[in-house]
């Protein structure tokens, strides 16, 4: 029971402090899974979230039940699972019955301007933590950078990309290991 | 009670068939406000700018609200947990198989392919963000560059990279920029 209330309670903090989307979450992921609780490693991080890419939901929602299912089972799926959206539905809730302009508001602005440029911060810190970590053949880089392009600069959707690498895989697998 | 079982059934099918994450419910947003006008599509574009800018996935932020202006407190619970629900019955399912065949090399070998793949996704991602955060209007062109978020993202560059603040709390970073945009007004 104390383990499920500290899934729920981590996740409530990822879930609150999220400011992006799915992938945005990593910094806090890592914090809160890898450094503090040890709940994960930073692979099995990436690895759901390549799973959470292709499978239905959403990549924050996903990510939390896979780490909740690994600590503590079907319980801990989807203690985690709340955690994560009740940030949301208390703020959002809130937002909507108080504020008819929220966003109109100039200070409410600036401050998410300002965030918005810590979290790019974040996420960079988090990808040159991942690029060390994972990236030490030249293919790995190869893919890093052509998953990069062809989701930033031509707007493909990710689902095709991580597809692409498990239909790869199968292919040149064994290929790769021998070498 | 009617709508509210309609919301439920309209968002657990949204949270089924969304694959790739916070906007690709927002095809499934736009033909829900066709067919039921339960919001205006004025309305769609605030909550999407609301779910964007506050914390939380977007597509959890865009079922609270929607749910809420529809149903009110009932609505947006029961919006969010039906949007939920098939995603934590599929991932429960394919993590309890994952634990299965971990081990196989077959497994191994597509993780192995897909995690540098997977870092570049979260780089585009950051790329995404970085386009709002650094250029007016998201233009990417010299004369919208808003030289005031590029000077703010250098120190925090610098910042959560010195060795020094390495270990400090990513809250602590957030909550710093909060401030700093509302000193400078940016």
């Amino acid at each position: 029971m104390k383990l499920l209330w500290e899934l729920y309670r981590s996740f409530f903090m990822i879930g609150a402090m999220t400011f992006g989307g799915g992938y945005a979450m990593l910094p806090m992921l890592e914090r809160e899974i890898v450094n503090k609780h040890k709940w994960g490693t930073q692979e099995e991080l990436l690895d759901y979230f390549a799973i959470g890419q292709c499978t239905p939901g959403i990549i924050a929602v996903n990510t939390a039940t896979f780490v909740g299912h690994k600590v503590k089972g079907v319980a801990g799926g989807i203690a985690a699972t709340l955690g994560v959206v009740s940030p949301s539905l208390v703020i959002i809730t809130v937002i909507a019955m108080v504020l008819e302009n929220f966003m109109d508001i100039v200070w409410v602005q600036n401050a998410f301007a300002g965030i918005r440029v810590a979290v790019c911060a974040l996420i960079l810190s988090s990808v040159l933590k991942m690029g060390k970590s994972n990236i030490k053949k030249y293919w790995h880089a190869a893919f890093a950078v052509a998953a990069f392009i062809v989701v930033a600069l031509f707007n493909m959707t990710p689902v095709y990309v991580v597809v692409a690498c498990a239909v790869l895989s199968f292919i040149f697998g064994k290929k790769v290991k021998k070498a | 009670m009617m709508t509210l079982l309609t919301l439920c059934w309209e968002f657990f099918k949204t949270g089924l068939f969304a694959v790739g994450g916070g906007l690709a419910t927002l095809p499934f947003l736009t033909q829900m406000q066709q067919k039921f006008q339960w919001f205006t599509a004025e309305e769609l574009g605030n909550m999407i700018a609301i779910g964007e800018s506050t914390p939380g996935p977007i597509g959890v932020n865009m079922a609270t609200y929607v749910g809420y202006t529809t149903c009110g407190i009932a609505g947006a619970v029961l919006a969010t947990l039906s949007l939920v629900l098939p995603s934590l019955i599929v991932i429960l399912v394919i993590a309890k198989a994952l634990d299965k065949y971990k081990s196989n090399p077959l497994i191994q070998n597509m993780f192995a392919f897909m995690r540098p793949a997977v870092t570049g996704l979260i780089a585009a991602a950051g790329f995404a963000v970085l386009k709002i955060a650094l250029f007016k209007d998201a233009v990417l062109s010299f004369q919208s560059i808003d030289w005031v978020a590029v000077a703010l993202f250098a120190v925090m560059v610098f910042l959560t990279q010195w060795k020094k603040l390495k270990k400090l709390h990513p809250i602590a970073f957030i909550a710093l920029g909060a401030v700093i945009g509302i000193v400078l007004g940016m």
